[in-house]
């Protein structure tokens, strides 16, 4: 997996919650994932949603997604065109939630680190990020981090595009 | 086998390894004993029948727990549209527990309905899950496309967290309640200190505490990342279960057990705790706020909602009049709580002192319906989360923490103070 950073949205601050992500007063409506992406971030930096382009990359400090368990606040970034979120950590329910939606995600305090200190020249050289999930391995100009792999059953349901997906290939093979 | 911790045990017994135990991080799969969610039911039975195809059912219909609180009475069409998706969905799968909004908030209305023995694993599409451990269970939270998936198959995997142990020891003072002590808990442990962990808690002053006040703290480790909060059962929970009639045996953590943190605190000394705008671990001691004026006091939710936090207030409110500039807002858990509140005469002292009664539900408290702030107002709260813009407007609001005595005493007084006036 493969990603060429059209710009990155550096948010170092730590404990990012979903409310501010999503914000709780557009939970209970019934919406697409693109009208969702419409609200993203909004509580929180109301230029991401005018701004963020396909493949644009997120990196986060610490705990990224605390909070609510709302699934939209995963959704909604990856209807917006977010590729992948480098954090030094993330929330437990956002991490699952993000594994069950296919939305790549990288624990690196270093490289969040090296990102947040090297913004200027990053983003000037359109610098492309290559990302090597079976093997942990995320490469940027030439420096090489390493994140912890998925364990096998969540890379099961990563692999398979999402859980919607593999719980349907779980169904059939039981019948 | 290695020393099995409280999660451990739970975990293993879910998993059909009782005999030979579990080990931390070790993945497992379990089926829960129930599976809760709320207004979300709606998007998630959407999500549901993408994975089973139109005629798809529910692998348990008997096992499945929806409540419907985020938005009760529902404010607008399209939320209404939204609960009558849930009401068709659990007629067409034969849902057997279904409470209809008003019964109560979600975490208030599934053990006080009896769906919480000791020991069993409940999984929730709600971050508040956690609650479920002051009865002993393991109340995991998890998100809504997994919730889709554990009705559709009956499971899912859950890695078997490291644990922490919390030790509470000596006696409350007046005035600082269970709300206090977890607030001092987080901002020792902060916001992401318990992330994927799973807490235990013990001491001399857990034996005192009630489920009610156990609820609070076990709700609460959720503000901390953890993946469920627990309670030994001990005599008090053994009380609480005779009106269920549950058989259960003592589940105790082995004496090898191993706690990757150990947190003492003696809460003797302890004074009302303030946790601040816009972060749950922003807690000071409430003598260390400076003088704060506030817009809504809000006094509910699945935090602090319950009969004791009610009474409490109407104690500190009885025969006075909240302060001119303030709006109270009282929120019961439920429809039970509200009538034993209407019994005992603690809500007739709540609304003679000022105090807009709502419909037992969750309130402002997710900034969806029911006394949102608006910009340039400040709220203080009996609920779990101070984030920007959580109930309702993010311009120039902040939302202060607090346990239901503290919020009453401010309303009476009009700025945040745990002074009675």
């Amino acid at each position: 997996m493969r990603f060429k950073s059209q710009k990155i949205w550096i948010f170092p601050e730590d404990d990012i919650n979903t409310d501010v992500i999503f914000p709780g007063r557009y939970t209970y409506e019934p919406l697409t994932p693109d009208e969702m992406a419409r609200h993203a971030l909004e509580d929180y930096d109301s230029k991401f949603i005018e701004e963020v382009e396909e493949g644009d990359i997120i990196v986060a400090g610490n705990n990224f997604g605390a909070g609510s368990s709302r699934e939209q606040a995963v959704t909604c970034l990856q209807a917006a065109g977010i590729s992948c979120i480098i954090a030094k950590s993330f929330a437990r329910i956002y991490f699952r939630n993000a594994i069950n939606q296919a939305l790549p995600l990288v624990i690196s305090p270093e490289c969040s680190d090296f990102i947040t200190k090297n913004k200027k020249n990053l983003l000037s050289s359109k610098e492309k990020i290559d990302v090597d999930f079976d093997n942990g391995l995320l490469k940027i100009k030439d420096k090489v981090f390493s994140f912890p792999k998925l364990d096998d059953q969540a890379l099961q349901i990563f692999k398979a595009g999402g859980l919607v997906e593999y719980t349907k290939t779980r169904l059939k093979k039981s019948t | 086998m290695v020393g099995q911790t409280l999660i451990q045990k739970i975990l293993a017994k879910a998993s059909g390894k009782e005999t030979e135990g579990v080990v931390e991080n070790e993945i497992v799969f379990v089926s829960p004993h129930r599976i809760l969610s709320h207004d979300n039911s709606a998007a998630i039975s959407k999500t549901f029948y993408k994975m089973v195809g139109p005629n798809g059912k529910i692998w348990g219909p008997e096992k499945i727990f929806i409540a419907l609180d985020h938005a009760v009475p529902p404010p607008d069409a399209v939320k209404a549209g939204n609960h009558t998706v849930i009401r068709k969905f659990v007629k067409d799968q034969g849902i057997k527990y279904f409470y209809e909004g008003g019964t109560g908030i979600c975490h208030e209305v599934l053990p006080a309905k009896g769906h919480v023995p000791p020991n069993v694993v409940i999984l929730g599409s709600d971050s508040h899950t956690t609650t479920h451990g002051a009865f002993g269970a393991a109340g995991i939270p998890i998100g809504r496309t997994e919730t889709a998936s554990v009705w559709a198959i009956g499971e899912t995997w859950l890695k078997v967290p490291e644990s922490i142990k919390i030790i509470l020891d000596g006696s409350l003072p007046k005035g600082v309640y269970a709300k206090d002590v977890i607030l001092e808990i987080i901002r020792q442990i902060t916001a992401a200190g318990a992330t994927y962990n799973s807490i235990e808690f013990y001491g001399s002053s857990v034996k005192k505490l009630s489920m009610s006040e156990r609820m609070t703290l076990s709700n609460l480790t959720a503000e901390m990342g953890a993946k469920a909060g627990i309670f030994p059962v001990d005599d008090v929970t053994d009380e609480w279960n005779k009106q269920f009639g549950f058989q259960y045996d003592r589940i105790t953590a082995d004496e090898d057990a191993k706690y990757i943190k150990t947190l003492e605190l003696e809460v003797s000394n302890l004074t009302p705790r303030i946790a601040k705008p816009h972060k749950v671990d922003n807690v000071v001691p409430i003598e260390e706020l400076g003088k704060t004026t506030i817009d809504v006091a809000l006094i509910g939710t699945c935090t602090n909602g319950r009969l004791d936090d009610l009474e409490i207030a109407a104690n500190i409110l009885k025969d006075k009049t909240i302060h001119p500039n303030i709006r109270l807002l009282v929120y019961p858990a439920s429809q039970e709580i509200l009538l034993q509140a209407t019994r005992e005469g603690i809500l007739e002292i709540l609304v003679a002192a000022g105090g807009q009664i709502g419909v037992p539900a969750c309130g402002p408290c997710l900034g969806a319906y029911g006394g949102c702030i608006a910009s340039g107002e400040k709220a203080i709260s009996s609920a779990n989360r101070n984030f920007k813009g959580r109930m309702g407007s993010k311009e120039d609001t902040g939302i202060y923490l607090a346990s239901p005595a503290t919020v009453a005493k401010s309303a009476l007084a009009g700025y945040i103070t745990a002074e009675e006036s």
